[in-house]
């Protein structure tokens, strides 16, 4: 369970979420960094600016690009030389550096990018959901969720730590939800130069493009050789599921704060309705739970931080004694009338002896408010699965029917 | 938890005011969260921002429909939009104007105060900019936060004559709320 940050309120100030995350990101040194603004992402980009025009970040290359298409492709290049490397977008912009997204995962770099996530056109909308980065799943690149300012700042670092670990070296997206975070103010503690400094190493990589030591990446891969590179992404993605523990842990030792590695728990130990779901919506789903605790029901939380790599193990070990699984998401397959976290829930479920009714919600797309309400509904419907069975697998939330 | 709800157009610092009444509320010793309502901001269109004040971490991330307190920067807001929705009935509404509360009738328990915001600002300031000086007012109505505080936040966010002359006016609008309770 996370641990409690109230005992750094000393330590607080009250910032916007983005400054926290462009803060985490100066002090953990990046070499190169390349971005294109979009909303809700231009604040990072924004403060990093103002912090390169200001000499806060030393040995450090900002890169104007004209699209996100570039500013990935740039980062290609910084990487490859060696560079720490970073990037942030959302949404639309995220779509456009599809196909570098694997150039970058194939190519094994560990670049870093926050995702402010943010629902994808047509029609246009510029508010939180989260199918920009769920579209990206496949793309070799591992996703973390934050639930809070603090989190995302934490988990910038945390990100680079997993990401250039030697046994890993794969891009990670570090993933908030746009204005809800992003726009945010709160209290946060805003992270320390010299416990970073400790926290993560420098980016030495053992193989680097040299003028005095060539070396090609990313070349031609016939298909004698090409399963082999897709084979050791895989292995190095079961790498990270330690290593997003590991990076949570030496956080939580130097820093004192935790919430959680791949996963993590609240109120789950007996809990005979477990809720999961990813980023912001979290701490209104804890307030929820703590009001259906104080009335004894049995309702716990199972937060996903970790998407890519999807942690089975963990969630497997969490819902195994639970009578009902409802899983939240803010993305939609269409075609398939299921949310990724809800499929993928099942798929691990399935060809085990957990035998648990798993039921899925879509919710909160192109920023449609979730109030206390709307769990509270979804909770009362799941005591209604324990009692008669499942109704509806997987639906909508909140649908307007009279605009329909 | 206290919930604030701010009223305003685009341009007129609705979101701002947010901003330093969190920043206010956190230098009092409480913890604090605000947003703004994510419009799609144009200048003069109606927005809102919303405060958190609590004793404990703020988790909860929906909007504020219950709000024990509402500030209404822009009178002919109501006219437009329902600023007394889900208002708590021992709730405050604030409103920016040189009439009294019963003007205006509003479908609401809460209590209704005004105050001539846009004449401190023109008096002190030199520019109809109300936001601050409604968190003055606000800080008088309410009781839940310190006067100082918000000066504070103010002069660090606007260093100079500015924060000088806000800071001013934020007293100006404080005292005469004081009076008004009294």
């Amino acid at each position: 369970m996370a641990v409690t940050r109230n005992l750094d309120k000393d330590k607080m100030v009250v910032v916007e979420g983005s400054y926290s995350v462009a803060h985490s990101v100066k002090v953990c040194k990046p070499n190169v960094i390349s971005a294109y603004p979009i909303t809700p992402q231009t604040h990072i980009v924004e403060d990093l600016s103002q912090f390169m025009a200001d000499g806060e970040i030393p040995n450090c290359e900002y890169i104007n690009v004209e699209s996100e298409f570039s500013a990935l492709s740039a980062l290609v290049g910084a990487s490859a030389v060696g560079a720490r490397s970073y990037s942030a977008t959302t949404s639309q912009g995220l779509e456009l550096m599809h196909e570098v997204l694997f150039n970058v995962s194939g190519m094994r770099f560990p670049v870093v990018m926050t995702v402010v996530n943010r629902a994808v056109s047509a029609p246009i909308n510029i508010w939180n959901d989260h199918q920009d980065s769920i579209s990206q799943r496949d793309t070799g690149w591992i996703q973390l969720y934050a639930e809070d300012t603090q989190e995302i700042a934490d988990m910038t670092a945390q990100a680079f730590k997993i990401a250039e670990d030697k046994d890993v070296l794969l891009p990670a997206m570090v993933c908030m939800d746009g204005f809800i975070l992003s726009h945010v103010y709160e209290p946060v503690v805003l992270l320390e130069q010299d416990l970073v400094d400790k926290y993560l190493p420098a980016y030495n990589p053992e193989f680097v493009l040299d003028s005095k030591d060539p070396k090609s990446f990313g070349a031609f891969a016939d298909p004698s050789t090409y399963t082999e590179f897709r084979f050791l992404q895989e292995k190095a993605m079961e790498a990270a599921l330690q290593k997003i523990e590991d990076a949570a842990n030496d956080f939580h030792e130097l820093f004192g704060r935790y919430y959680g590695g791949l996963i993590d728990e609240y109120e789950t130990e007996d809990a005979e309705i477990i809720i999961m779901a990813m980023g912001s919506i979290i701490g209104t789903i804890k307030d929820v739970i703590d009001a259906r605790r104080s009335k004894g029901e049995k309702v716990g939380l199972l937060k996903v931080r970790s998407f890519r790599p999807f942690p089975k193990e963990a969630i497997k070990k969490v819902v195994k004694n639970a009578k009902v699984v409802v899983v939240l998401d803010k993305n939609i397959s269409i075609g398939l009338n299921e949310g990724a976290l809800f499929t993928e829930t099942k798929s691990c479920l399935y060809n085990t002896k957990i035998d648990v009714p798993v039921v899925g919600y879509m919710i909160g797309h192109g920023g449609r408010d979730i109030p206390v309400g709307t769990i509270e509904n979804i909770i009362d419907e799941a005591k209604g699965v324990i009692s008669s069975g499942i109704k509806v697998e997987s639906q909508f939330t909140d649908v307007r029917e009279e605009l329909i | 938890m206290k919930e604030i709800r701010i009223h305003g157009r685009g341009g007129q610092g609705s979101v701002t005011a947010a901003e330093l009444l969190a920043v206010a509320a956190f230098a009092d010793g409480k913890f604090s969260q605000a947003f703004p309502a994510f419009g799609v901001e144009r200048r003069g269109a109606p927005v809102q921002a919303f405060t958190r004040i609590s004793d404990r971490t703020i988790r909860l991330r929906s909007q504020i429909y219950e709000p024990d307190y509402v500030i209404v920067q822009d009178p002919t807001l109501l006219e437009v939009v329902d600023v007394a929705s889900g208002a708590k009935d021992d709730g405050i509404i604030i409103i920016n104007s040189e009439f009294g509360p019963e003007t205006f009738k509003l479908d609401t328990k809460a209590t209704i105060m005004t105050v001539d915001a846009t004449r401190i600002a023109l008096d002190i300031i030199g520019r109809p900019i109300v936001n601050t000086v409604l968190l003055g007012a606000f800080a008088g109505a309410t009781s839940e936060i310190n006067p100082k505080s918000i000066q504070d936040a103010v002069k660090e966010r606007f260093p100079g004559k500015v924060g000088e002359k806000n800071a001013e006016a934020i007293q100006k609008a404080y005292d005469m709320m004081m009076e008004a309770k009294a």
